[in-house]
């Protein structure tokens, strides 16, 4: 199953990846892509290069082999890569300077502040520490610090991993508002059901190959004898069927 | 990198713990050393029963010996505490109120009269210590044989006098006092020249012959009984020390002390501090993201030695200014020990983000600082001349590699004038600094 993406050039394209760390493959011959304002769920069994994948697509890590095209790419790790004895407005601010001397975004540190203070929702937190901040707030800094210089494709691992569904609601409403302004979103989840609610498309890596392009539908049609209302199920068929 | 720095130290002071460490502790080592180093040193505390009668001479060979005199000599190193009796003594001792006794018999002052005639029987002198305590027991061992050493000195001193003086009289002639009465002493000076007067009045023949033999013999015993006199006198203080100082001139004890005690303090702060700071990053997840385009991996490593230097440098110079309200430090020096406490402090961060680097983890990195600069810095300490020429090499060697003993020698190179001068050290710390920032860049890689 290969799905194209109908009349739209990619915001970020990835041509035959391959990774391997210490002669174990990590990724091989990956192709992957995301259209502009399009949301594109990544899932897989654990350790099937997910991560990598989003590593090379970050310009984090470099590829054995292959080629990635994209220009405003940014990342978020699945933990918060963030300093908890500092306050929210101080993570914030020292990211802020750090993109802007980096030049990669000419917008003033404080502004750049301001906004994501707002767009966070976490304004009246400002001068909390992050560590006393829930998880769910947490990613939502976490998050902000990867949209500060204004990317056309987020990128981000596992983004409600550890959140219970209340929080994971509130994140969601907060991506999706970003989606909605016309970011481009690429997201790794072990979640089936989040993908098939908030992704367009969705790409299955097993064992450091793509096996799977499509829509959620598509994925229950590949699947014979996977029942139609449950996309877990058919996820679980699908891999066993391709011998994972 | 300015930001980095500055995040760093936003981070060092919300902890409240650490940033009361890293401004108390060079306060309190700096009264507590500068406290201990003022303090004069307490004496070892040594029981003394007399038992010699108070009022009886010890005169000898024509010479007095006081007996508050051997009683002075004896109690020059150690605190004399009087005791009454051999029980008293030995009770302070069993108590811990001294840590030895010492009992003059009764019988000192005959024995010691009795080393200027024919028949000497040495006065034997009863020691008491407390045998439970090893190290202690060494101490006192040390103690009690440089009191005897400085009584036996003085005794023997004493002694070579007399004799001197007995030796003058039989050569010279002159007068002493034997039981209460005058004697006169012709001398063998004297008598050869009497001799000599008679001998031209006398007929050649046996008795003439035996006069002349008698002459020889006083001429004979005058000549060789003249270099008698500076023999007693070299007997008494045989080996004299001359002490000649070669290589560079060593620092005083109180400057090395105190280069010791900034040395540590420096050391066990900046390694710790950075090497914490160092695998913070990696804990707080913050390095991938930071190196993402944001900031390359060498300018994160020079963040992190600047704020090892920064603090380093502050910690090191409150401990060393408080240790100078305590102890003379040269003021007018300040240029070099300022740069001394630089240097050394970058030394010590370069190699804290190594271990940070290299260890990854704040628990495995404070770990690692410890078990490694712990002893490192106290090898660094053993004379070279205390152990042998294999393990003086690997000591060497290992404080050679590690920034401790360079920075000791800047600090005190910097406090005093010395041989070589800091420059040296200071390069030392220099090199040291590019290896241990090169190896942090190699460890980053796998960060």
């Amino acid at each position: 199953m290969d799905a194209q993406l109908p009349g739209k050039s990619p915001a970020l394209a990835a041509r035959g990846v391959s990774k391997s760390f210490d002669g174990r493959q990590a990724l091989g011959g990956v192709d992957f892509e995301v259209g502009p304002g399009e949301v594109v769920a990544l899932i897989g069994p654990n350790g099937a290069g997910k991560t990598t994948l989003l590593s090379i697509l970050a310009g984090i890590s470099e590829p054995d082999s292959g080629e990635v095209e994209g220009e405003g790419v940014a990342w978020v790790p699945q933990q918060a890569a963030l300093y908890r004895r500092l306050s929210v407005r101080e993570n914030l601010i020292l990211f802020a300077r750090l993109q802007h001397d980096a030049g990669q975004t000419s917008e003033k540190p404080e502004a750049m502040v301001a906004r994501m203070l707002e767009l966070t929702g976490l304004g009246d937190r400002a001068d909390d520490r992050v560590g006393t901040l829930s998880g769910g707030n947490q990613q939502r800094v976490n998050i902000a610090i990867g949209l500060m210089a204004g990317p056309s494709v987020l990128l981000l691992d596992e983004p409600s991993v550890g959140l219970d569904p209340a929080q994971r609601e509130r994140l969601w409403t907060f991506i999706l508002g970003l989606v909605a302004a016309g970011t481009a979103l690429a997201f790794s989840t072990h979640d089936i059901q989040e993908a098939e609610r908030y992704a367009e498309r969705i790409v299955v890596v097993a064992e450091g190959e793509r096996i799977f392009n499509g829509t959620a539908d598509e994925l229950r049609r590949a699947v014979e004898s996977g029942r139609p209302d449950d996309l877990e199920s058919s996820f679980l068929s699908y891999l066993r069927s391709r011998g994972h | 990198m300015r930001w980095l720095l500055l995040k760093d130290l936003q981070i060092l002071r919300r902890s409240p713990l650490q940033l009361a460490l890293l401004v108390i502790y060079p306060i309190v080592i700096a009264l507590l050393v500068g406290f201990a180093m003022t303090r004069d040193s307490e004496q070892t505390k040594v029981a003394l029963y007399n038992a010699m009668p108070a009022s009886e001479p010890l005169g000898f060979g024509g010479e007095e010996v006081d007996g508050n005199e051997i009683r002075d000599q004896l109690c020059e190193r150690v605190e004399c505490l009087e005791a009454d009796s051999t029980g008293q003594a030995r009770n302070m001792v069993e108590s811990g109120e001294a840590t030895a006794a010492v009992i003059l018999p009764e019988d000192t002052g005959d024995r010691i009269r009795s080393l200027a005639s024919l028949n000497p029987d040495p006065p034997v002198i009863q020691i008491i210590v407390n045998g439970s305590d090893t190290v202690e027991n060494q101490v006192t061992d040390d103690q009690i044989e440089a009191m005897l050493g400085e009584a036996n000195l003085l005794l023997a001193k004493r002694l070579s006098e007399g004799a001197k003086e007995y030796l003058d009289l039989i050569l010279q002639g002159g007068s002493f006092e034997f039981f209460g009465q005058e004697i006169e002493v012709l001398g063998l000076q004297k008598s050869e020249q009497i001799l000599k007067k008679i001998e031209p009045k006398v007929p050649a023949g046996t008795d003439r012959q035996e006069l002349e033999r008698a002459i020889r013999f006083a001429g004979l015993a005058t000549d060789n009984l003249d270099l008698a006199g500076p023999l007693l006198t070299a007997i008494s203080e045989p080996i004299r020390a001359d002490k000649v100082e070669v290589g560079d001139e060593a620092p005083s004890l109180d400057t090395f002390a105190i280069g010791v005690t900034v040395a540590f303090a420096l050391m066990f702060m900046t390694v710790l501090l950075v090497a914490g700071s160092m695998a913070l990053e990696r804990e707080e997840n913050a390095f991938t993201r930071l190196t993402a385009g944001l900031v390359s991996r060498l300018q994160i490593l020079m963040a992190k030695v600047g704020l090892g230097t920064v603090v380093g440098f502050c910690i090191s110079l409150i401990l060393l200014v408080g240790l100078g309200l305590f102890v003379g430090i040269e003021w007018g020096r300040a240029p070099y020990w300022l740069l001394a406490l630089v240097f050394g402090a970058a030394a010590f961060a370069a190699a804290g983000s190594a271990l940070g680097a290299a260890a990854r983890e704040i628990r495995a990195a404070t770990l690692a600082a410890v078990m490694i600069c712990l002893p490192v810095a106290l090898l660094s300490l053993i004379p070279d001349d205390a152990v042998g020429p294999a393990i003086e090499t690997a000591i060497n060697l290992g404080s050679a590699i590690f920034p401790f003993r360079p920075t000791l020698d800047a600090i005190t190179g910097g406090l005093e004038v010395s041989g070589s001068g800091i420059w040296l050290s200071l390069l030392h710390l220099t090199l040291l600094t590019g290896a241990y920032g090169a190896l942090a860049r190699l460890a980053l890689r796998r960060f």
